[in-house]
């Protein structure tokens, strides 16, 4: 594999992050040029005079990457040197919440710009605050459990779902767990001209609050109880999905991670867990994702 | 060292910090039960592992134990153990 | 002390009368940006239609890319400026304050970026006409800021500001400030520039190194406490640098096109002035005409204009003020909870230096405000009150409508 992700970065041991970055680049190549919000990846990656970026890169803003991407893209068009791979590669805080607006506006423009979200589910460079990504009844420093509350009160924001509205061409979901299938769909959104959105589960061990080497099981989990699907649109079609062998129930996923505790003590619990199992069930219908 | 316009930094250039200081465990690979699926170097967040003379070694001035590869090799070919220092 | 202010020289260009905006446009044409990203706003928007119709028209090849937002506009161009385009934005007012956190992100970066603002007040109330409260509120996001007096100097100043910021020992952005409306709706009698003289004037901007796969670079690194000191103090020491080369661009901006404002600053009948007026923009034009007609009636009183505000020519302003007896600042901003931001920084620079006189300031023409001749007779009436000893007050709101208060 081509290693375009240097060691000595700062991550968390274990983290999901820059294995789903080095199985990006890996995808990509080198010809390619990256833009990234602040956030995780930024501060882990490039503490000056350092960086572990062996391919082309710039951080501007924690809400721009997508129009400094946009502005990458023209000179590229300029320069004849349109088979340069552009790529967003953002957490889920910047994608969701603070720069959708920039997003949208990239994606209406159609530029040849590919966003990749490292999705944790929540603001965890700055210690865990729910994101609009984050999960229902999920606990985190703004929306804590507590004794009337089971955290998170939202289910998590749909943003494929808006990057097909805006007709992106090619829209995916891909998991830390599925190195394979990641890959893959890396180099069908390079294949496609125009705009890609591609959505990457990637576990947060602090955030999530789990042991270090349960990373890519806890990824995997989220996949198999179709809490995670995994699918493809291309042109706004559903054009492919992971099948899951063997649906397992939703508790398995929950239970290995803190974020969920409360779930399994507190009373009413179980009446959450079961809307939960509802959301999970309802994705494997809508994406047929079982048989 | 001059500062560079831009904050503006080389290719790579971590590789100078060496990470495997953070280290608890280590991982031990058995060589002879390893298959060379591979799994291990693709899913290793600091991306230290890698074939060396035709076995998969981590490279320990980066690797800061976390265990992913040793969870995730389907023949339990690694073993995360408490490093002696 | 000589004056200088703009002088015909060789005419390399038609006058023509025209709107300001298209003058601007034009200018911008002429400086051949590769990329072009702005949002819509009043009242600059007739400048990027102009841009817009050029591009259409096969006369401007550069790229226009019609952004989501003013902040999307900036941004977009910290990728295309990194990429090693000459970029160029427009905004004003709210546009700006839209920017804001961008506006750093460029200067930081280093990026030499050229932004027309077309001054207007910020909301609220809601205004759309001019003052300068919106570039001033950008005072401190390490831009230089060039203000001009005309439609002329505007166009003129577009030039000089890729020279200034492109320069490698400089490479910061620019603002050109432009009073809205009263400049970019104005139609008056303009030397076009032409795309081959400025191609004299202007080399190329051809950045070392740019976001290259095949060279591939980190740009924006996080820099923690150890360094970051160091990273501002470089900018300051090229806005340091860019005081010298705004007089030398002045001067080589001359030898082109037959136009000199006087770099810096422009010092308007200074020869023996008692009074000195300073102020900035559109509204000097009315200064320089009462002057005209008090020195008729032999009060000695002048004008400095200042051109840069940042750089801000502290040294120029010192011996600018050598003989004067009173200072006497016209600005069109406020800083709430203070005075205005332009006679805070006269007597700062002045603070420390052995031009002890007083310096009195005025907030004008705020939210579109007219200025007129009998308002800064005024000012210069109370400059005089304060030469004989009588400082009513140190900084007031000129013309206030008492009645509706």
């Amino acid at each position: 594999m081509q290693n375009l992700f240097a060691p000595g970065h700062r991550a968390c041991a274990g983290c999901a992050m820059p294995t789903a970055v080095k199985l990006i680049l890996d995808a990509a190549g080198p010809n390619t040029i990256v833009a990234s919000p602040t956030g995780c990846l930024e501060v882990i990656s490039t503490p000056f005079p350092e960086s572990a970026w062996e391919v082309a890169w710039i951080h501007s803003l924690f809400e721009n990457a997508a129009a400094v991407a946009s502005g990458i893209d023209v000179v590229m068009k300029r320069l004849g040197k349109e088979d340069t791979n552009i790529l967003v590669i953002a957490g889920d805080g910047s994608t969701f919440d603070i720069g959708i607006g920039c997003i949208s506006g990239m994606f209406e423009r159609g530029h040849n710009v590919k966003y990749i979200c490292y999705d944790n589910e929540a603001y965890m460079n700055t210690g865990v605050q729910r994101s609009s990504s984050t999960p229902f009844c999920t606990n985190t420093t703004t929306t804590p459990a507590g004794k009337v509350s089971f955290g998170n009160p939202l289910p998590k924001k749909d943003m494929p779902a808006i990057a097909v509205a805006h007709r992106v061409p090619y829209v995916a979901t891909a998991s830390v767990a599925y190195p394979v299938d990641l890959r893959k769909k890396v180099k069908r959104a390079c294949e496609i001209k125009g705009p890609a959105y591609i959505q990457i589960s990637a576990p947060c061990i602090t955030g999530w609050n789990f042991e270090a080497g349960n990373t890519i099981e806890i990824a995997r989990l989220a996949v198999e109880t179709c809490l995670w699907p995994l699918y493809e649109y291309v042109f706004g079609e559903l054009d492919g999905v992971k099948k899951v062998r063997s649906k397992k129930p939703v508790e398995d996923y929950l239970k290995t991670q803190g974020r969920y505790r409360h779930l399994f003590r507190k009373e009413g619990g179980a009446e959450v867990i079961a809307k939960i199992q509802a959301m999970a069930d309802a994705n494997a219908l809508k994406f047929g994702l079982l048989g | 060292m001059k500062l560079s316009l831009g904050a503006m930094a080389e290719p790579g250039s971590t590789r100078v910090t060496k990470t495997g200081a953070w280290r608890t465990f280590v991982p031990q690979v058995d060589h002879e039960a390893c298959i060379k699926c591979s799994l291990c170097e693709i899913y290793c967040p600091e991306a230290c592992i890698h074939q060396v003379e035709g076995l998969f070694v981590p490279d320990l001035d980066y690797c800061k134990g976390c265990g992913v590869c040793a969870n995730e090799c389907p023949r339990n070919a690694i073993e995360m153990i408490l490093e002696e220092k | 002390m000589a004056d200088s202010s703009a002088n015909a020289g060789p005419k390399l260009e038609s006058m023509k009368v025209v709107e300001g905006s298209y003058a601007l446009a034009h200018a911008v044409m002429c400086c051949s940006p590769d990329v072009v990203s702005a949002y819509p706003i009043t009242p600059q928007t007739h400048i990027v239609e102009h841009l817009s119709k050029f591009v259409a028209d096969g006369k401007m090849p550069s790229e226009f890319i019609t952004v989501d937002s003013e902040f999307s506009a900036l941004s977009a161009l910290v990728g295309s400026s990194a990429a090693g385009a000459r970029c160029y934005s427009a905004t004003t007012s709210q546009g700006l304050a839209l920017m804001f956190e961008v506006l750093y992100n460029v200067s930081g970066m280093r990026l030499p970026v050229v932004m027309t603002v077309a001054n207007r007040a910020l909301s609220a109330p809601l205004s759309i006409w001019n003052d300068h409260q919106d570039s001033m509120g950008a005072r401190d996001s390490g831009w230089i800021q060039l203000y001009a007096e005309s439609v002329q100097e505007a166009v003129d100043l577009t030039a000089v500001a890729y020279k200034i910021a492109e320069a490698e020992d400089i490479l910061t952005p620019a603002m050109v400030c432009m009073d809205g409306f009263i400049l970019t709706h104005v139609y008056e009698p303009v030397q076009l520039l032409d795309r081959e003289i400025v191609n004299e004037f202007l080399p190329p901007y051809a950045p070392k190194i740019v976001l290259d796969p095949k060279n591939p670079k980190t740009f924006g690194a996080f820099v923690d406490p150890s360094m970051f000191t160091e990273y501002r103090y470089m900018q300051y020491q090229a806005q340091k640098r860019a005081l010298l080369a705004i007089e030398r661009a002045d001067r080589e901006f001359f030898e082109i096109f037959g136009r000199s404002y006087g770099g810096l600053l422009e010092v308007y009948r200074g020869d023996d002035a008692e009074i000195m007026l300073i102020a900035m923009g559109s509204v000097c034009g009315t200064i320089k005409d009462t002057i005209d007609e008090l020195r008729s009636d032999g009060v000695k009183v002048g004008l400095i204009r200042i051109r840069s505000f940042r750089p801000f020519p502290v040294e120029a302003i010192r011996k600018a003020l050598a003989d004067a007896s009173v200072v006497a600042v016209i600005e069109k901003d406020v800083t709430v909870g203070n005075e205005g931001a332009l006679v805070s920084e006269i007597k700062a620079a002045l603070y420390n230096s052995k031009v002890g006189i007083p310096v009195i300031g005025f907030v004008v023409g705020l939210g579109g405000r007219d200025v007129t001749v009998a308002g800064v007779k005024n000012v210069v009436s109370k400059a005089l009150g304060v030469r004989e000893g009588r400082m009513d007050h140190e900084f007031e709101f000129l013309s206030l409508r008492e009645e509706l208060l």
